[in-house]
């Protein structure tokens, strides 16, 4: 693999890469403004992209803004995350219907066609690793999220432009792409007519470049493009500690920070479900009025809720505060233990896009900053 | 198989409300002969000229209680009800009438009426939990009908219903619709309010008005004080909290906390 050589896509050739990408079979997708702002789905060219627009985010606050230019990829991550296809909001896993007096059970058919993501961030990147982990190794891989993650062609893209609520350079999480994608664009939305520095990241990576009207990089390029990612770097709009952060939470489990947030806490789940490693779900059964056909299909679910630690009885976490020391201790502590790995990539989602505006990265310093008084 | 069972006797209550939960029912088109073949219906004036006769195997009720002779008559619905169902807001809140809760409904009735003598009616309107016992309630104002064709299923067979008590957050983020209260500052009642609807109103870019009542556990003094650095003073912050499960009680303290 020639990663150490880059090449140089112009805005063309980067609609050439999704043409060229539907060609071979791959359903496109990538972020697009709807509903003011920017979300993933479908794409059919690079005029589906959010060209020109950035947004403004901080705690239980996004605004999608007009930027100066017509740069492709330049805000952060908005309310989606890759999970949303690898990992469906919700899942049919099979039905049965009644045949005479046998059963037919119709399992669910794979999707049809391969992923192509294009525009994931460094974030993203060590988020589907995660969910890898999580989902696929072991003895129980999950056969739905197999059947969507094999064959996924990634276009991942450095960040020109660092979010509000954003501290991945604190997670070592990005803003550079460091491993896991075909192709890594880089942006250089300076210059006229769209300049995209790419990075090969595989052999499918490699082949699909050939193809594309694309010459090698200066050195100028290049060192630009480096310079992008160092800019992004250095304007986290948040921080957090992360070296000693399991050992922090662990020892302060009874502490008062946690009464403190439940009284802000609305316990509405949106941070799980924004959360682009969140995994957990729930399973629902269904049977039909003539009492001939049932189904089992599965959702996302969060530890927000009641019925998440409903066992016999009643719900183990029936308070705020035990619920959300759970999902903040099993992101930032426990999953370590169980995964090898933090559970956070520091895309701030979770402090975006809570409804009242609570903060990990806040609650981590107010424990902290109070063991040092 | 089916045809040789006796099918389950349906009946469907009216109190006080306004028929657009029963109309629910009339409502589930695709699926209106399924639920005619399953049960049969004996008792729904929306629908048929039944008369009250018998026991019923389920009873769908709609409505609040309001007048002494419906507080006598939903002990007659129950008695005669192996399980009793209550549909909607009137029914398991007390509706958009509760609001008489908050005020003097003698005043209100010589406001509405040419001859409030004529108006005989209790000072409160309550949900029918309050009167007898309930063995499930179905949220919204009004129903969902894929929720209630739920309910018919899980009765016919008799398992639990799948209908969960969380917010309607996880409603929106399921189905991938952004949020109108952190993308355009749009207040917004979701994150206090019972899923059901299908997140109908951020789905069309509206905040949620709460019409299916509070969710478990809601926190709604920390939405209020979102909602009031979003713009909303004090009486807005009342009124928010008082539509059509004005009655709930994580709702009806909230609304009293606020107003002056």
């Amino acid at each position: 693999m020639e990663t150490a050589t880059r090449r140089i896509l112009t805005s063309e050739g980067l609609d050439g890469l999704l043409a060229a990408l539907k060609r071979r079979g791959y359903r496109t997708v990538g972020p697009t403004v709807r509903d003011q702002a920017i979300v993933y789905d479908d794409i059919g060219s690079i005029a589906d992209l959010p060209g020109g627009w950035t947004d403004e985010q901080d705690g239980g606050h996004y605004r999608l803004v007009r930027r100066g230019d017509a740069a492709l990829f330049g805000y952060a991550v908005g309310p989606h995350s890759w999970k949303k296809f690898l990992h469906p909001p919700t899942l049919r896993l099979w039905r049965a219907a009644r045949d005479g007096d046998a059963v037919q059970v119709v399992a669910e058919a794979p999707p049809e066609q391969p992923f192509a993501f294009i525009g994931v961030r460094g974030c993203e990147l060590r988020a589907i690793e995660i969910q890898d982990r999580v989902l696929l190794a072991g003895q129980h891989a999950d056969t739905p999220y197999r059947e969507r993650r094999r064959g996924a062609f990634i276009v991942a893209v450095n960040c020109a432009k660092a979010g509000g609520t954003c501290f991945c350079t604190s997670m070592n999480a990005g803003p550079k792409a460091a491993a896991g994608f075909d192709l890594a664009l880089t942006e250089l939305a300076d210059r006229p007519g769209g300049v995209f520095v790419v990075e090969i990241g595989s052999e499918a990576g490699r082949l699909m470049l050939a193809d594309l009207p694309q010459r090698a990089a200066t050195e100028g390029e290049i060192a630009a493009a480096e310079g992008v990612v160092e800019r992004t770097a250095a304007a986290m709009g948040r921080a957090m500690r992360s070296d000693d952060v399991r050992e922090l939470l662990l020892r302060n489990l009874d502490h008062p920070r946690w009464d403190a947030v439940a009284e802000r806490c609305l316990t509405c789940g949106n941070c799980t479900m924004v959360c682009p490693t969140c995994f957990c779900t729930s399973v629902e059964e269904s049977s039909d009025l003539a009492g001939g056909e049932t189904g089992r299909s599965r959702r996302w679910d969060s530890c927000f809720t009641m019925d998440f630690s409903y066992i016999h009885g009643g719900a183990v976490r029936a308070s705020a505060r035990s619920r959300y020391r759970q999902w903040m201790t099993h992101k930032l502590a426990t999953w370590f233990d169980q995964f090898g790995s933090s559970g956070c990539v520091g895309c701030g989602r979770c402090i975006t896009w809570c409804p009242v505006g609570i903060d990990i990265t806040e609650e981590v310093r107010a424990i902290r900053d109070s063991e040092q008084r | 198989m089916a045809a040789e069972k006796p099918r389950p006797r349906l009946a469907v209550w009216k109190f006080a409300s306004c028929d657009g939960c029963q109309l629910s029912l009339l409502d589930c088109e695709d699926e209106l002969l399924a639920v005619a073949d399953a049960v049969d219906i004996a008792y729904f004036q929306e629908a048929t000229r039944g008369t009250i006769s018998g026991r019923y195997d389920l009873s769908l009720v709609e409505g609040s209680i309001t007048t002494a002779h419906d507080a006598e008559r939903i002990q007659e619905v129950r008695r005669r009800s192996r399980k009793l169902v209550t549909i909607g807001a009137c029914a398991t809140a007390g509706g958009i009438q509760a609001l008489r809760n908050f005020a003097d409904v003698q005043e209100y009735a010589s406001v509405v009426y040419a001859r409030p003598d004529y108006i005989r009616t209790l000072a409160t309107s309550t949900p029918i939990a309050d009167h007898v016992p309930v063995d499930f309630a179905l949220r919204g104002c009004p129903i969902n009908k894929r929720q209630l064709v739920e309910v018919l299923a899980a009765f016919l067979v008799g398992r639990r219903p799948v209908t969960p008590p969380h917010g309607v957050c996880i409603e929106c983020k399921l189905k991938g619709a952004v949020c109108v209260m952190v993308a355009h500052g749009t207040p917004c009642l979701g994150p206090v309010t019972h899923a059901g609807c299908g997140a109908l109103c951020p789905s069309y870019d509206r905040g949620c008005y709460g019409c299916y009542g509070p969710k478990e556990t809601p926190n709604a003094l920390s939405l209020s004080a979102w909602l009031a650095a979003l713009g909303m003073d004090e009486r807005a912050l009342q009124r928010v909290y008082r539509s059509f499960n004005a009655d709930a009680e994580p709702f009806r303290k909230e609304s009293e906390r606020h107003g002056g």
